[in-house]
């Protein structure tokens, strides 16, 4: 049963259907699984909830899926690149969740660990807190949150081995391993897949149970903000 | 400021008091802070509660806690098969309060990470769920655990660097990752001291945020039941 | 004949599929990992931490640092990896394994399972026994049909603190084989007798409801 599969199409192939809930890891354009979001947009599925850190920019990673109006909702943290996203908002044709960004981590981990809810400090006495239960623990006010799953997770990972253990590369990690643990099917891109063996058992990032569907890929790497400084004289 | 003691008791000093929350990480044997425990057991503090995943097979280090009746309470979710700490645990000499291992570690591990309570389908309808809160969420009933923390996290971690980044060996990760997370103050031994730059950043198993004091540790690691296969 | 300990986990071998995540538990169930059929490729979890267990070391391969939830010394395969215990149990609680088989001391005709604690003896504790059978998409049971002393396991209610409420999904036992309805509340349906043994014997030590339904 070979999880390896020859392209980001193949892969997805029989997945996406009308109104699914997808979770599409990333932070900004770093770490997005940019394939994957291709070949769901290519699929034309409709009506889905996207959950996703960010919303891509215009024209690259999940700003595609808005151009092409197949996202009815975004659950994300920050959306503020995308001109189209804006728009679409504004004009009430699409829906926007706000979640903090570390809530909206633990919830994911929680869709992925089995526990359906819990609670949390963030958010209390704000917007974000409005029509959720409170409780108090030690004479502090938490309010709770609830867990987060997909249908499908995109997943970017640095390498694959033939299992679907994955290691992450730098901050390119970010939501990815929560993601991964959280999609009914997780499919993932990487750079590389080795044969089993070659990742140090110690340092997988995500173990193969949760990976589904691997594909390797080329990538554009994006780079959102391009900050350098000057070699210092020696 | 040097997070690097020169001894377990120098790692201690200062930290241990009477009716201290000891976290204790290791499942058997492995990844058992032994040095850390023995110099525990050299303190005169009392009334000490342990938290520990299990409490060690025949001979552990961790007899010497019972032996000096420096245990009040144990939260633990296997008592093991020591047999001179089952007899003090029999004649009651101190508490017992078991939790399920996925409750325990996911109590922990809400306790460093600012999460106060937490639903689960475990031990729904048992002896675990009684007098806890109980809700539905999807129409399935879970309970709702609390976070579980500590004065003090004793830890086994194969490698340190200066900064107290770790890493761990195999199955003697357990559950020291999370309790260096959820203790006041984190003490850790290492079989491995190195220069901060030597672990992979990709490979750091326990940033060093977590970590107050790092000591050598010199005891042997010990086998609890040793299986072999024939070549 | 009743079935003997090693034909009860070839049995539950046969609950295996290809690409299975399987947590084993200590005593009989641990045998099944010799019974696997060929071509069929099942990951081992192990709830201290591991995926991919492998078999017992050789001399030069023991580790104190890898072991087993029984605590007994283990090996790594190339597809193995490590997390914690908080990981391990995300894993087993979230639902992402496949297959549970573990011992009993009873278990009743809609899969409440008893396997941890006997009043009035010393109890050692629940361990992950309880997180196991919440989490895992199905459980199976691999026990002795009656105790020691002759009384059934199989009972209509169990009588000793649980593990946990319908959760069992198939019962093996040395006599024979049941599936459990732990959603409603059928009786248990007896799909399969061990050589030699008859329905009337089944009967005769079981105090569950159950049905006939050989296959």
């Amino acid at each position: 049963m070979s999880k390896i599969y020859p392209n980001a199409a193949a892969a997805l192939a029989g997945l996406p259907q009308d109104g699914m809930t997808i979770m599409s890891g990333g932070f900004g354009l770093c770490g997005i699984p940019e394939n994957l979001i291709v070949a769901l947009r290519d699929s034309g599925a409709k009506n889905l909830t996207v959950i996703s850190n960010n919303a891509g920019v215009d024209g690259f990673g999940l700003g595609l899926l808005l151009e092409s109006k197949q996202t009815k909702k975004m659950i994300s943290s920050y959306v503020g690149e995308n001109k189209e996203f804006e728009r679409q908002f504004l004009s009430g044709e699409l829906e926007l969740e706000f979640n903090p960004q570390g809530t909206l981590a633990e919830r994911i981990r929680a869709g992925g660990a089995g526990i359906p809810g819990f609670y949390t400090k963030t958010g209390v006495g704000t917007l974000v807190a409005e029509g959720k239960e409170h409780k108090d623990f030690d004479g502090a006010t938490y309010v709770l949150e609830t867990a987060l799953k997909a249908d499908i997770s995109l997943i970017k990972a640095w390498k694959a081995d033939e299992e679907g253990n994955l290691i992450y590369r730098k901050t390119a990690r970010n939501f990815n391993p929560m993601m991964a643990t959280a999609g009914k099917i997780t499919i993932v891109e990487v750079e590389e897949i080795v044969a089993c063996g070659e990742l140090d058992a110690d340092n997988i990032h995500t173990p193969g149970i949760y990976v589904d569907r691997i594909v390797c890929g080329s990538f554009e790497k994006r780079i959102e903000n391009r900050t350098i400084r000057a070699k210092e004289m020696a | 400021m040097d997070k690097i003691y020169p001894s377990a008791q120098a790692a201690l000093d200062g930290l241990i008091f009477n009716g201290a929350r000891i976290m204790i990480g290791g499942f058997g044997f492995a990844g058992l802070p032994e040095d850390l425990i023995d110099a525990l057991a050299k303190t005169n503090a009392r009334q000490l509660t342990i938290i520990i995943c299990d409490a060690g097979g025949n001979g552990a280090v961790l007899e010497k806690l019972f032996e000096n009746r420096q245990v009040s309470k144990l939260i633990t979710s296997y008592v093991g098969s020591d047999d001179m700490i089952s007899a003090r645990y029999l004649d009651g000499e101190f508490e017992v309060e078991f939790v399920p291992q996925g409750t325990l570690a996911e109590a922990i591990r809400c306790g460093g990470a600012g999460i106060p309570a937490f639903y689960t389908k475990t031990g729904v309808h048992t002896v675990v769920a009684a007098g806890k809160e109980h809700k539905l969420f999807a129409g399935i009933e879970y309970i709702m655990e609390t976070a579980i923390r500590a004065d003090i996290a004793l830890i086994h971690a194969e490698t340190a660097d200066f900064e107290g980044n770790l890493t761990y060996k195999k199955t003697a990760r357990n559950f020291n990752p999370i309790m260096a997370t959820a203790a006041t103050h984190t003490i850790v031994e290492v079989e491995k001291l190195v220069a901060t730059g030597e672990i992979d950043p990709d490979n750091v198993h326990t940033p060093g945020i977590y970590v107050d004091r790092i000591i050598q540790s010199i005891i042997p690691k010990h086998i609890e039941h040793l299986k072999v296969r024939n070549v | 004949m009743a079935w003997t300990r090693d034909q009860l986990a070839a049995r539950a071998a046969k609950e295996l599929r290809d690409g299975f995540y399987v947590n084993l538990g200590i005593g009989i169930p641990t045998l099944v990992a010799n019974h696997i059929p060929a071509g069929v490729n099942v990951t081992l979890q192990s709830e201290n931490g591991m995926l991919g267990m492998g078999p017992y070391p050789y001399e030069d391969e023991i580790d104190p640092d890898l072991i087993n939830a029984g605590k007994q010394t283990i090996s790594e395969l190339p597809h193995s990896s490590y997390f914690s215990s908080s990981d391990s149990f995300a894993m087993i609680r979230g639902g992402h394994i496949n297959l549970s088989i573990l011992g009993a001391m009873e278990v009743s005709q809609n899969g409440d399972l008893a396997n941890w604690m006997v009043p009035g003896k010393m109890v050692k504790g629940m361990g992950g026994a309880m997180d196991l059978v919440a989490g895992v998409r199905r459980c199976v049971v691999v026990m002795d049909h009656c105790s020691k002393d002759g009384r059934s396991k199989l009972l209509k209610k169990c009588e000793l603190p649980l593990t946990g409420v319908r959760v069992v999904d198939l019962i093996i036992t040395d006599l024979g084989v049941f599936e459990v309805d732990k959603v409603g509340n059928s009786p248990l349906r007896l799909i399969e007798l061990a050589d030699g043994i008859s329905v009337e014997e089944i009967a005769a030590k079981t105090q569950a409801d159950f049905v006939v339904d050989l296959k």
